[in-house]
This record gives structure tokens, C-alpha cells and sequence, in this order.
């Protein structure tokens, strides 16, 4: 039966993981991402997981990494410094192909910003946190329901593709509080797909020796499969090696695993686009504003609509370009200064996209997107 | 009969990438020996290194191994520990990877007094990336990035991780394998964080510029730098300047270890036992 809750955004996304099985948190104190750990503290011991607060965000990410990598389903909660500072080890993370959920509740930046207002500024920044090339998974909560259910969704994400899969809240979503209906948990917990194991005799067990647009398959730590990780290019076994084809192919592959499978990524709602005139373009907390402002509009005999992808990397380009092409009026709505507007343009191939930005700290209200569709189109 | 360590070893790794006479190669066989004293399941342990020549340890023993970012050891093996208590999980790190850039998770490791052994081997040098000041660098040698002399002070790890709050600490050198073997043996039986910095020579990246080029003259600079602990004890302060005692220095029984504590609070959320209170620990504050 579905939950009707009073909650949070940020104490959804606990529950979720615990829902979904997490059993470990690693993390350290960051505003607006604090109540994640503070929840997830309570939840863990319960079910028999573990939560800790490490010495600094480095070390929150790379206990979340190593329990992941013993076996366990892990998560660690940051804001947009610590992002920063993980982005390291979430490279390691994304090298050595462990599953890793990283939920990033958006402040105000650059650097320490404004701790406690809301932003969208590390949208750019969940597509390529570490150096090197690789594929980012990030999603985006919209509502306070999709704070459970794209935690969720990030959880099976993360070990269908083996890798950190980053969840974006912001701090308008992650401090909402309100009435949220939640999925059945025996739904969830039928849903959880955990990650790919290989029970075949220990000798033949090759972890990275798979195909080349599926992820590794790696097993549980003590139990009889003896490999090696490592952030260095490696082999077949995971250990380090400067093999020229080997190096290629894994990068490659890297890419592949989550290239050729968009079909099982994309994720996106459009509201009120079938007859709408003008395209509103929007993402996380900013779409509430817009949804609203689209009735207001309409009330005014305005057609407008909304695109708002869920999955924000890889983005949605086939569907974009496509609604580039359908639409001649497009606002593209943001709580920073366009870093998805540059992806909007990208994949439609226009430059004409016209664009709504805020970075002092405060939320769109639904009367700053009617004044701009007034006055540009 | 001479032990045979290929059982423990991934065969096809070896040689090893370290230099040769380098002591590394001498930690190995006495880590080795000592897990297989304490006759512990391959299965059973997680080896985790970091960065460095120390950190291709990991990937030469045939155990669950992990190669970390610089400096992380000790954090990644908090989350495998945690996870898996009952498992034996090992860190191998360089005097720069734990003193230095993840100076912090040692740090906060010993006082977790998390049941991880950290395993320091200090050459006094950042070796593999070629002669760069590590924060174990003699005072007034010559390293790449201090070719006039080094001015940086060292800094004692033992003296850090018993200040920390380790429950085990102690220092061998690799002139010493049976004392090694001896002293991992007690840190793996040892429950709670055990710091085991060992002394190991890099003729090549300290020796070659600072009059000990060769494994033979290195080795001899370690044991004129060192004293047992017995003799250090006995020593005036004016005598021990500019030594360093070697054996168990310190090892606490008593100390609460950071698993089983988490385990104590399950059970508090588990409704098996009564919440947890300055009661419940010999040292509060």
C-alpha cells in the first residue's frame, strides 16, 4: 500500500536508501545535507547497516567506496564543498567501476557560498566531478516524492552500471517539508536488482574481463573471489598495467556501459507540452515554480509547457533535439547562470534558447518566469 | 625447510616493481609469515594500500586487495571494516601517504581505535616519485625539492598515533625480519588500531644524494638511528636526541574497540540494551 508521510526532502532520501537495502552511510556534517546523516544515523543501527561520520568529507566517500567495495550497498551525503572534495575518490569510484550513491543537496557557490540558500550550481559539476574521461550518472529530484523514489532509483542505477550515481537535491527540496506519498515498501523492496555476481569456479572469475558495453561484475569481498582494485588502468583481474589496447578498451568500455544503454536511463516528465506554444525547460526545485507558472499563464490564454528531465547526465539529447525542433519559443529555467542551458543548446543545435537565471540565494518564484515569458517571447 | 611464501603471493606479479636491495620486499615476507603463523584464511583478509612504492604491496599478496587515492587508506578500510568486523582488514601505506597527504585518517583512525592495522613503511623519503621531502626527512638532507638542505622539521608517527589514541604502537626495522614478523604477529592478534611503522632503506631516492648509496650503507644508517625500546628507556633525553626506539610501544588491552562499540549501539536501537552513557567507558572526555 502506498505511505502517505509528513517529511522532508532530505530524510526521504534516508529512508530511501534503507528501503533499498543501504547498509552503510559515510559522511560528514555539510550544510543543507546535514539531516540526510542525521536520519540515516537512527535508520542504520536498526536494520543492522552502520553509519559514520568521518574525519572530513574525504573520508566520508571513501568508507561509503570501501564498504561498497566489501559488498554492501552504500551512500554518502554532501553539499556542493563537498563535492568538491570527493571528487577524487569519486573518480576512483567511477575507475574501479564501485557502486556508490551520492546524494548532493545544492547551496549556493562558488566555494563556501551561501550555506543555507538554495541553488542549482553543481549541476555541471555532477557531470564531471573528477579529472579524466568517464560517464556520469546524475539524477534530479523535482518533488519531495521523487527525493524517496529517485534515491531508489539511484540504488538500482548504481549497480546496474557499477559506479557512483549522484543524486541532485537542492536546498529548497532537501528542507521542504510536507506531505509526500510514497511507493509500498514490499513494491520497493521487490524492485531492489542488486548488483551482478559470478558463481563460477574462483579460477575463471575474470571481474573487468566482460563485454564491452556492460559493466564489471564484482563480488562480495571473503567470500573465495580474490581481486584487486585499483584507480590505475587495469586488467582483466583489476591489476594495474600500461597495456596499450588494454588501456584503450577499458576507457572505452567506460563509456560504452552507459552510452549504449541510455534506453535504461532516461527519465523525464513533460507537463501540459501537447498544445503548448512555448517550452519552458527546467529541473529539481525550479520546476514547482514553473508548473505553477505555466497555469497562471494558461490563465491568461498562454500556452506554455514543461520539459524536466529527471535524468539530467547523461542528458536526454534525442528528446531535446526533438523539442528543438517542434518548438520555436524555448525558455530554459535555472537556479544558476545556465550550465544546463549550454546542454539545451547542444543537443538542439540552437543558440537562440532563451534563458531565466537566479544565483542570490533565493528560489524562482512563479511570477519571475511569467515576467520573463512576457518579456521575450 | 625454508617457508614458502608462493601460496601467499600472486606469482605472476613477481618480480616485484621495487628496486633492487630495497626492504620492502623484506616487509612482504615477514607480513607473510606472520599471517601465516596466525594460520588466518586468504579469504579473511583485506589488504588496502595507497600511494607510493608501498602501495603496489597490495597488489602482489593473494588476498581481497585494494589500491586506494593517495593518502586513504586508512578511510576506505574504516567503511570495509565496519561493514565486515569480523575480518581482518590491513592498511599498507608510505611515510608521506600517511603522515603527510592523509596525515588526518591516521589521525582519527587511532583514535577510533578501530580494529585496522596500519602498516607505515617509512624510508624517510618520497621514493617512487623521486626524492621529494616526505614529513619523515632527516633535517639538513638532501632531498629533490630541498637540494640545499632540507629545513622541514620530522615528525615522530608513533609519538602521533599513541597521542591519537592508537591501542598498539611500534616501530621495527627491515635489518630485523624476525622482529617484524614478531611485531605484525602482535598487531594482527591485537584488537583495536594498531600503528606498525617499519624502517625500510631507499638506497636509490635518499641514499644516492645523502652518502648512502648502497642498500648495505642505508641499512646501517637505519640501525645507527634506532635503539630497542628497553635501552631508549634507560636513556637520558639528551642521549635518545636524534634516535628512534624500536619494539611494542605502547599497547593498551583495555581500550574500547570502535566495532564492538558499534555493535553495543545496535543493540540500543535493536531494543537489546540500554542506551549508551559515559558509564559505559573508562575514558570519557
Amino acid at each position: 500500500m502506498a505511505r502517505e508521510v509528513i517529511s522532508s526532502g532530505n530524510d526521504l532520501a534516508a529512508q530511501a536508501a534503507v528501503d533499498s537495502g543501504c547498509m552503510f552511510f559515510g559522511g560528514y556534517p555539510i550544510t543543507p545535507s546535514s539531516e540526510v546523516m542525521h536520519t540515516i544515523s537512527d535508520l542504520l543501527p536498526k536494520v543492522g547497516g552502520a553509519c559514520i561520520q568521518m574525519e572530513d568529507e574525504i573520508g566520508g566517500i571513501c568508507a561509503a567506496i570501501g564498504a561498497s567495495m566489501s559488498g554492501v550497498r552504500a551512500m554518502t551525503a554532501t553539499s556542493g564543498p563537498g563535492m568538491s572534495l570527493k571528487a577524487e575518490n569519486l573518480g576512483l569510484a567511477q575507475m574501479a567501476e564501485v557502486p556508490l550513491v551520492v546524494v548532493d543537496v545544492m547551496r549556493g557557490g562558488p566555494s563556501t557560498g551561501l550555506p543555507t540558500r538554495v541553488s542549482q550550481g553543481d549541476v555541471a559539476q555532477a557531470k564531471n566531478p573528477s579529472h579524466g574521461d568517464y560517464k556520469s550518472i546524475t539524477v534530479c529530484a523535482g518533488n519531495l516524492e521523487e527525493c524517496y523514489t529517485e534515491t531508489v532509483r539511484a540504488f538500482n542505477l548504481a549497480d546496474r552500471f557499477m559506479q557512483p550515481v549522484i543524486v541532485l537535491l537542492d536546498e529548497t527540496i532537501g528542507h521542504m517539508h510536507g506531505k509526500a506519498i510514497l511507493p509500498d515498501l514490499e513494491e520497493v523492496q521487490a524492485g531492489i536488482k542488486p548488483r551482478k555476481t559470478f558463481d563460477g569456479p574462483a579460477e575463471e572469475y575474470r571481474p573487468y574481463g566482460v563485454a564491452q558495453d556492460e559493466p564489471a561484475v564484482l563480488n562480495p569481498m571473503f567470500k573465495g573471489y580474490r581481486y584487486h582494485f585499483t584507480g590505475l588502468h587495469h586488467d582483466a583481474m583489476g591489476f594495474p598495467t600500461e597495456e596499450i589496447e588494454t588501456c584503450r578498451k577499458l576507457i572505452d568500455r567506460l563509456f560504452r556501459k552507459v552510452d549504449e544503454h541510455r534506453d535504461e536511463l532516461e527519465y523525464n516528465e513533460e507537463y501540459m507540452l501537447d498544445d503548448a506554444d512555448i517550452l519552458l525547460v527546467g529541473y529539481g526545485s525550479a520546476s514547482l515554480a514553473i508548473k505553477e507558472a505555466i497555469h497562471r499563464l494558461r490563465e491568461e490564454g498562454i500556452k506554455a509547457g514543461m520539459f524536466r528531465p529527471i535524468t539530467i547526465w547523461p542528458s536526454p539529447e534525442e528528446r531535446l533535439y526533438e523539442l528543438g525542433q517542434k518548438f520555436d519559443k524555448i525558455l530554459s529555467v535555472e537556479l544558476n547562470q545556465g550550465q544546463y542551458l549550454e546542454e539545451i543548446q547542444r543537443a538542439m543545435g540552437r543558440k537562440d534558447i532563451q534563458k531565466l537565471t537566479k544565483t542570490n540565494g533565493r528560489p524562482f518564484s512563479p511570477q519571475d518566469i511569467i515576467d520573463k515569458v512576457k518579456e521575450v517571447f | 625447510m625454508a617457508f614458502n611464501y608462493d601460496n601467499y603471493l600472486r606469482m605472476e606479479k613477481m618480480p616485484t616493481l621495487w628496486c633492487w636491495g630495497c626492504g620492502d620486499g623484506v616487509i612482504l615476507k615477514s607480513f607473510i609469515r606472520a599471517i601465516d603463523k596466525l594460520g588466518i584464511s586468504k579469504d579473511d583478509v583485506c589488504v588496502v594500500s595507497g600511494i607510493g612504492c608501498s602501495g603496489r604491496f597490495s597488489s602482489y599478496v593473494d588476498f581481497n586487495t585494494v589500491h586506494t587515492t593517495h593518502g586513504r587508506t586508512v578511510a576506505y578500510a574504516t567503511g570495509i571494516k565496519l561493514a565486515n568486523p569480523d575480518k581482518h582488514v590491513i592498511c599498507v601505506a608510505g611515510d608521506g601517504d600517511a603522515l603527510a597527504i592523509g596525515g588526518n585518517h591516521t589521525i582519527h583512525g587511532c583514535r577510533r581505535n578501530i580494529d585496522i592495522t596500519l602498516i607505515v613503511i617509512n624510508n624517510f623519503i618520497y621514493g617512487l616519485t623521486n626524492s621529494q621531502t616526505s614529513p619523515t626527512t632527516p633535517r639538513g638532507y638532501w632531498s629533490v625539492t630541498m637540494k640545499q638542505g632540507n629545513i622541514d622539521p620530522t615528525f615522530d608517527g608513533c609519538k602521533l598515533a599513541e597521542a591519537s589514541g592508537a591501542s598498539f604502537v611500534a616501530r621495527e626495522k627491515v635489518t630485523e625480519p624476525k622482529k617484524m614478523e614478531k611485531i605484525i604477529t602482535a598487531a594482527l592478534q591485537h584488537r583495536g588500531f594498531a600503528y606498525v611503522e617499519l624502517l625500510s632503506n631507499c638506497h636509490i631516492n635518499l641514499g644516492r644524494k645523502n652518502k648512502m648509496a648502497s642498500a648495505i650503507e642505508n641499512l646501517d644508517w637505519i640501525d645507527e638511528i634506532t635503539v630497542s625500546k628497553k635501552k631508549y628507556d634507560a636513556m637520558s633525553e639528551e642521549e635518545r636526541m636524534n634516535l628512534l626506539p624500536t619494539g611494542i610501544l605502547k599497547q593498551d588491552k583495555e581500550a574500547e574497540e570502535y566495532c564492538d562499540m558499534y555493535e553495543a549501539l545496535k543493540e540500543v536501537y535493536q531494543g537489546k540494551r540500554e542506551k549508551i552513557t559515559p558509564a559505559d567507558f573508562k575514558k570519557v572526555i
